[in-house]
């Protein structure tokens, strides 16, 4: 009797899984319960408190802090915006115009800044910056953001675009609408779970990076992952635990949310 | 027949439409008569499609010239032309509800809200929806979805509605239901029916008139008892119902009629298409035209092979004795005897019935 193939079944199955999770989510979950910890050791429990948050907020380097989550958030939010239009327009003239000459090229040379390892990304990047005279800062910052993330928001979207048919929009055009009014009465908002996914994605690596944007930054400009890059290395804080585990509730709510509008958006078009 | 140009709805005159060197419509004129429910006909890749999607200006065709009511559609694009389509998967917006769907061209057309709105309570009362007005297309079942479409596509009241397989993808009895709708309503707007299919049976039922298009190619034009009692051609007899055909031998041709003989010596009059020329030939008979008779008397002599119990009648195949096979057909009443297979009959052509076909 051949039995049915089951990786459950596997021995060993279980515990495997099991020591993957512990490995993958014990060491946040420390963190996320040492940022209550009472105490100014990182490793002896002192009993529960809210002081490292205050810390953030109200301490020595809250100002450094904010200044830098200020930058954060702008940056990823203009650098999303931005790279998710960019990746829509791709996405529109790739998928919805027809075949062409290098369409293939165009897929790959779009996406294949995912597979170049960051540090190459950053250095080239650097050497662009100053080979043509620009002064590195905030500018550098957005304008490097904006172009890594564009093939993060172009997987969604171009993902989300393949489902749609053609049909719609030629029923639209069927019915007196423009090119344009077909685009925007029709495709945009069948497109909108991917393109808000896109967006999403895009503004959380933004959020997170560090490598690229320690190299383009300059002196006297910080984000938030840069910021506790330079703290850190003055000596583990738990303030770092509570700021860790602010950004990660941050970057959690937003794959939590795009998760839930991918679902709602597979729904409808069904 | 003459025409005055404003009774033509859609003129196709030499239309070409090349894929890359193959061609998917080849030199194809025909004319759509106002207030006509047109029928394409053909199988699968036979360029129905195609030349339904280049009436509504889907496809660049590359030669020839179609016209509506007189003037040429060259270079308009699909919104520019007053002409509708009910999608072969219907293409409801499945972001809109029912009405929003219904709206949409007429809103296009910049129509008066009220107007508009108006207009859509009486399409949808049309097609018997009303009650699901405010329904999204995937709260709907496939006949209602079709019915949404034929709404949609007519309520900017278009010169012409193109239909492409609307009936395909629902069961058969909604199907024949359907069909008795779309003539009523066709016969009720007024407006010109472009109906695409490949069902012989949908466009003999529903058309005034059909076209049968293979490989590209128009093979006849006429209405469904011309098609049907007079094919053209060995391909439109073959694909339109059930036929027998057989192998003669054309001995004069004399205007619409010829003198031919069968494999064995019989002489058959028959009608012929009007290019017939003596030699080699088919002869075209429908199976309910061939009667069975006893044994050696008759035109054509075999053996039953088959009976199949069809309901209301029976299909019985015979072998002729060079090996050709018949199919006939025999009303099942309460006094006909049928022969057991195996026995030897003869088979009568009923006079007229007999056809003959070039290839």
């Amino acid at each position: 009797m051949a039995k049915k193939f089951d990786i459950k079944r596997f021995p060993g199955f279980l515990a495997i899984t099991c020591l993957c999770l512990f490995l993958l989510y014990t060491p946040l979950l420390v963190v996320m319960v040492y940022s209550f910890n009472d105490s100014n050791s990182i490793t002896n429990w002192g009993g529960l408190s809210l002081r490292w948050y205050e810390e953030v907020f109200f301490g020595v380097e809250a100002p450094k802090f904010k200044k830098a989550a200020f930058n954060s958030l702008t940056i990823a939010l203009c650098a999303a915006t931005t790279a998710t239009t960019i990746a829509l327009c791709a996405a529109v003239a790739i998928l919805r115009a027809g075949r062409f000459r290098g369409q293939g090229l165009s897929f790959g040379l779009i996406n294949l800044p995912l597979m170049v390892p960051e540090i190459v990304t950053a250095v080239a990047t650097l050497i662009f910056f100053s080979a043509i005279g620009f002064k590195a800062g905030y500018a550098t910052i957005l304008i490097a953001h904006i172009v890594f993330c564009i093939p993060f928001a172009y997987l969604p979207i171009a993902a989300r675009m393949q489902g749609i048919e053609g049909s719609y929009e030629q029923a639209a055009q069927d019915l007196y609408a423009t090119r344009w009014e077909a685009f925007r009465l029709v495709l945009l908002p069948l497109m909108m779970p991917g393109i808000i996914s896109g967006f999403l994605l895009a503004f959380i690596i933004s959020l997170d990076d560090f490598i690229i944007t320690n190299f383009v930054k300059g002196a006297g400009i910080e984000t938030l992952p840069t910021a506790i890059f330079g703290s850190v290395k003055q000596g583990i804080k738990p303030n770092i635990m509570a700021i860790s585990t602010l950004l990660l509730l941050v970057s959690a709510s937003f794959v939590t949310l795009s998760w839930f509008i991918n679902r709602k958006g597979g729904e409808n078009s069904s | 027949m003459s025409q005055t140009p404003t009774d033509i709805a859609v003129d196709v005159q030499n239309v070409t439409k090349r894929y890359g060197t193959t061609a998917a419509l080849a030199n194809l004129t025909l004319q759509i008569r106002d207030n006509e429910f047109f029928t394409l006909l053909g199988p699968s890749g036979c360029g129905k499609t195609t030349l339904l999607r280049s009436i509504a200006g889907f496809e660049n065709i590359s030669e020839g010239t179609i016209s509506l009511f007189g003037e040429s559609l060259a270079g308009l694009p699909p919104n520019k032309r007053p002409i509708n389509t009910v999608f072969q998967h219907y293409a409801l917006f499945p972001h809109m509800s029912v009405t929003d769907n219904v709206l949409f061209g007429l809103l296009r057309q910049r129509v008066p809200d009220a107007d508009a709105r108006k207009r859509v309570g009486e399409v949808l009362d049309m097609v018997q929806l009303s009650a699901l007005a405010e329904r999204m297309p995937s709260q709907l079942s496939g006949g209602q979805q079709q019915r949404v479409a034929l709404a949609r596509a007519l309520a900017p009241r278009p010169r012409v509605l193109l239909l492409d397989e609307p009936l395909s993808a629902l069961d058969l009895k909604l199907r024949q239901e359907v069909r008795i709708e779309l003539q009523q309503i066709q016969y009720n707007t007024g407006i010109t029916f472009i109906f695409v299919t490949h069902d012989q049976e949908e466009a003999i039922t529903m058309s005034d008139r059909i076209a049968v298009i293979s490989e590209g190619e128009l093979q006849q034009v006429g209405a469904p008892r011309d098609i049907y009692e007079s094919p053209s051609n060995r391909f439109v007899a073959d694909f339109i119902g059930e036929t027998n055909l057989i192998d003669v031998t054309v001995n004069s041709v004399n205007g619409d009629t010829a003198m031919c003989t069968l494999a064995d010596g019989t002489a058959i009059q028959c009608k012929s298409a009007g290019d017939a020329t003596t030699g080699a030939g088919h002869l075209s008979v429908r199976p309910e035209r061939l009667t069975l008779t006893a044994s050696d008397t008759g035109d054509l002599s075999g053996t039953v092979k088959r009976l199949t119990y069809l309901g209301t009648d029976m299909r019985i195949t015979i072998e002729l004795n060079d090996g050709t096979t018949l199919t006939a057909r025999m009303q099942n009443t309460d006094d006909t005897t049928l022969p057991d297979r195996g026995d030897r009959v003869g088979l009568q052509i009923e006079p007229g019935a007999a056809r003959l076909l070039t290839d």
